[in-house]
C-alpha cells in the first residue's frame, strides 16, 4: 500500500515536472525581428520545484488527506439535517428568493460602478444557467453547444439594429423567438441520439454557429465583430448624455438630475434582473405543469415515457427550445450591455461555462444555479491578481467541488405535484 | 368482438428477424396468454404492438383500427396500456407522481378518479403515496407500474411478466388482480414464465417458439397439453 503509494506519489510529482516547466518556465520573446526562446528564472524553477514536491507529499499521503476531506461534509451541520416537509420548504425558499430580489434592487445604488456592471454579467450568467438547466439538468439532454443559442440572441439584436435601427425592446422577442427557433430546427437532428453522441454533435452545432458567424465577414463583419450597439430606452428616454435616436428624449434631462454615466449601467443591470426573475418564474412554472414533468418522465425512462403515450420528439423538442428561448434572452441583454459583439464572445469555454454553473448548481435546482452563477462568475474576479490562473483555479474548484460535494451546491429537491384534495 | 388482432406479423432488429409471422387475435374482455421461453421473441411482439419496433409486414388491428404503421405515441393514446418488462417505474418520482404519468392525456377530474380506483386495488400504493418509488420494494413497484398503466383508463391492458422476481405470495395478489380487471371488463393480454397460472388463469394461451406461434388453444387444454407439460411447466 505504501510502496504503492510511493511509486505512485513520485510518478506523479515527475509529471508535474514535465508539464509545468515548460509551460511556466520557457518563454517567447521577441528580440528585434527574431523571437527566442527564455529558459526559466531561478524563481520559476523554485516555485515548479515547490509544486512537485507538494504533489509528491499529497499524492503520498492522500488516503489520510482524502480521509480527512470526506469528513468535512459532516461538520457542515447542513449536510446531516433532516429533509424539511415541502410546504415548509418551498415557503422558505420563496421568502429567501423575494428577499434576494429585493436586495438585489436596492443595492446597485450604493455601490461602486464595476459592481453593478459585474452584477449584470452574472444575470446574463443566471438566465443562461437557468435555461441549459432545463436541457440538461431536467431533461437530461447533454448540451455542449448551448452558446450557440445565445451567440443568435446576441447576434439578433446587433444586426437588427444596425440594419434596421431596430431598438433593444423590439429586438429582446424578437432574438429570443429566433434562438428559439433555431433551437428547434437543431434539435431535430439530434432527437435520436443521446448521451455522448449528443454532446459531441451539438458541441459540433455550436461551432458551427461561430464560425458561421466569423465567416459571414460581409453580413456579420466577421472577426472585427459589431459595434455601436444601443442602449435600452426607458420609455423612450436614452441614458447617453446626447439624444441619439430622433424622437427620444434623455433621462436625465426628463427629470432634471445631472447626467451620471451610472444611470445607464444601473438600468442595464435592473432590466437584467426582471429578465432573470422571469426566467426563473416561467421555469419554475413551467417545471410543474405537464411538460415540465414529460421531461422528468423522458429523462428518468424513456421507454416507459413513451409507453405512456408521450411523444419523444415534442418532449425533447420543447426542451431544446425553451432552454435556446432563455439563451436567446440573455444574448440580447448581452449585445446590450457589451455594445460590441464578436464571435469571440461566443466559444466554446462559454458553454463549458454554463455546463459547470448547471452542474456545480446541483442538476436541476434553481436556487444552487443561481449561487453557482454567481460563485463562477464573481470567483475569478475577486482574484484578479491571480487572472492567468484564472482557469487553473477554476479546474481547481471543480476538482475540490466534485471530492466534497459530487452531487451539487444544491441538489435537486423534487417538488412533489399532488392533486388538490376535493371537498 | 376483437380486440387486438396480429396477422402474420413479421419483425426484424437490424436484419435479424425476431418474429417470424406471428398470428395471435384477442377478444374483447378475455384473458389470453403468452408463454414461450427465454428469446422466443414474446417481449418483441408485445413491443411490436406498441410500434417501437415497427412490423416489417403484417398487420396490427385495434379495435377495428389497424395501428401497424402509427408511431408509438399515437398507439399508446388508443385505450391500450402496457406494464413493461421489469417494470419501469420511474424512479425519482414518487408513487403518486408515477400515477399522475400513467394519466398524462386526461383531466384533472379522470385522473383524481382512476387514482382512487388504483388505491382501492392497491391499498398498498395508498399507503406509499408520496414515498419515492425507486425506494420500494419490487412487489410494490410491480403494482405501481400496474396501476399506472391503468391509470389511463384502457381498454386494454398488455402485461410482460408481471411476475418476474416476486415471491409466491404478491404473485398470487397480482394474478388476482388480474383476474379481476377482466371483471372490469378490461381485456388482458399477458405474457408469463409462469406458465401454470398464466394458463390457469387465462381463457386461452398460444405458445411462442423462436418467433413462430407454436400452439394455441384454451388455457385448460394448454394446461392439460403433455408437449406444454414437459416443455414449460417442468413435466
Ligand atoms: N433491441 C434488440 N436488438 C437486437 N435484438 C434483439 C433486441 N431485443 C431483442 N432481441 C432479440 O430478439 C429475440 C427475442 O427477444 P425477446 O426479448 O422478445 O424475447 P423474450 O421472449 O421476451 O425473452 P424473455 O423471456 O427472456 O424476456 C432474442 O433473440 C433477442 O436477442
Ligand atoms: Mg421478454
Amino acid at each position: 500500500m505504501a510502496a504503492n503509494n510511493l511509486k505512485h506519489a513520485l510518478f506523479c510529482a515527475i509529471v508535474t515536472l514535465i508539464v509545468a516547466y515548460p509551460i511556466l518556465g520557457l518563454n517567447l520573446v521577441a528580440s528585434g525581428t527574431e523571437i527566442v526562446l527564455e529558459g526559466a528564472t531561478t524563481q520559476t524553477v523554485i516555485s515548479v520545484l515547490v509544486a512537485a514536491v507538494v504533489v509528491f507529499l499529497f499524492q503520498l499521503f492522500r488516503d489520510n488527506i482524502m480521509a480527512l476531506l470526506g469528513q468535512a461534509p459532516a461538520l457542515n451541520s447542513l449536510a446531516n439535517r433532516q429533509p424539511m416537509e415541502q410546504s415548509k420548504r418551498l415557503k422558505l425558499e420563496s421568502t429567501i428568493l423575494t428577499l434576494i430580489i429585493i436586495g438585489a434592487l436596492f443595492w446597485p445604488f450604493f455601490v461602486s460602478r464595476g459592481s453593478v456592471d459585474l452584477a449584470t454579467l452574472v444575470l446574463i450568467y443566471i438566465m443562461l444557467a437557468l435555461g441549459l438547466n432545463v436541457v440538461v439538468g431536467l431533461a437530461g439532454l447533454l448540451d455542449l453547444g448551448y452558446v450557440a443559442f445565445y451567440a443568435v440572441g446576441a447576434y439578433t439584436f446587433a444586426l437588427l439594429s444596425q440594419y434596421y435601427g431596430v431598438s433593444f425592446w423590439f429586438a429582446l422577442p424578437i432574438g429570443a423567438l429566433l434562438a428559439a427557433t433555431f433551437g428547434l430546427v437543431l434539435g431535430f437532428p439530434v432527437l435520436r441520439l443521446r448521451g455522448d453522441y449528443l454532446a459531441i454533435v451539438t458541441l459540433g452545432f455550436g461551432e458551427i454557429i461561430r464560425i458561421l458567424l466569423n465567416n459571414m465577414t460581409s453580413l456579420t463583419g466577421g472577426p472585427n465583430g459589431i459595434g455601436g450597439i444601443p442602449d435600452p430606452t426607458l420609455f423612450g428616454m436614452e441614458f447617453g448624455r446626447r439624444v441619439k435616436e430622433e424622437g427620444n428624449t434623455s433621462f436625465h434631462e426628463t427629470f432634471g438630475i445631472a447626467y451620471s454615466s451610472e444611470h445607464k449601467i444601473i438600468f442595464l443591470y435592473l432590466i437584467a434582473l426582471v429578465l432573470a426573475v422571469i426566467t426563473a418564474l416561467v421555469i419554475r412554472r413551467l417545471m410543474r405543469m405537464p411538460v415540465g414533468r414529460a421531461w422528468e418522465a423522458l429523462r428518468e425512462d424513456e421507454i416507459a415515457a413513451r409507453s405512456l403515450g408521450l411523444s419523444r420528439t415534442a418532449v425533447k423538442l420543447s426542451a431544446f427550445t425553451i432552454g435556446a428561448f432563455f439563451a436567446g434572452f440573455a444574448g440580447t441583454v448581452f449585445a446590450s450591455k457589451q455594445g460590441f459583439i464578436s464571435p469571440e464572445s461566443f466559444v466554446f469555454l462559454e458553454s463549458a461555462i454554463v455546463l459547470a454553473i448547471v452542474v456545480l448548481g446541483g442538476m436541476g435546482s434553481q436556487l444552487g444555479v443561481i449561487l453557482a452563477a454567481i460563485a463562477v462568475t464573481i470567483l475569478p474576479e475577486l482574484a484578479r491578481e491571480f487572472s492567468e490562473y484564472r482557469m487553473l483555479i477554476f479546474g481547481a474548484a471543480m476538482v475540490l467541488m466534485m471530492v466534497w460535494r459530487p452531487q451539487g451546491l444544491m441538489p435537486m429537491r423534487r417538488i412533489h405535484i399532488e392533486l388538490e384534495k376535493q371537498e | 368482438m376483437s380486440m387486438l388482432v396480429l396477422e402474420d406479423v413479421h419483425t426484424h432488429y437490424g436484419k435479424i428477424e425476431a418474429l417470424h409471422g406471428v398470428s395471435v387475435e384477442v377478444k374483447k374482455g378475455e384473458i389470453v396468454s403468452l408463454i414461450g421461453a427465454n428469446g422466443a421473441g414474446k417481449t418483441t411482439l408485445l413491443m411490436t404492438v406498441c410500434g417501437n419496433p415497427q412490423a416489417t409486414s403484417g398487420r396490427i388491428i385495434l379495435e377495428g383500427r389497424d395501428i401497424t404503421r402509427e408511431p408509438t405515441a399515437t398507439i399508446m393514446r388508443s385505450g391500450i396500456s402496457i406494464v413493461p418488462e421489469g417494470r419501469r417505474v420511474f424512479s425519482g418520482l414518487t408513487v403518486e407522481e408515477n400515477l399522475h404519468m400513467g394519466g398524462f392525456f386526461n383531466t384533472k377530474a379522470e385522473i383524481r378518479k382512476s387514482q382512487d380506483h388504483v388505491y382501492e386495488l392497491f391499498p398498498r400504493l395508498k399507503e406509499r403515496e408520496h414515498q419515492r418509488a425507486g425506494t420500494m420494494s419490487g412487489g410494490e413497484q410491480q403494482m405501481l407500474a400496474i396501476g399506472r398503466a391503468l391509470m389511463s383508463k384502457p381498454h386494454m391492458i398488455i402485461l410482460d411478466e408481471p411476475s418476474l422476481g416476486l415471491a409466491p405470495l404478491v404473485i398470487k395478489q397480482i394474478f388476482e388482480i388480474i383476474g379481476h380487471l377482466r371483471e372490469e371488463g378490461i381485456t388482458v393480454f399477458l405474457v408469463e414464465q409462469n406458465a401454470h397460472q398464466a394458463l390457469n388463469l387465462a381463457d386461452r394461451g398460444y405458445v411462442l417458439e423462436t418467433g413462430k406461434i407454436r400452439l394455441h388453444d384454451t388455457g385448460k387444454n394448454l394446461l392439460a397439453n403433455p408437449d406444454v407439460q414437459n416443455a414449460y411447466l417442468g413435466g
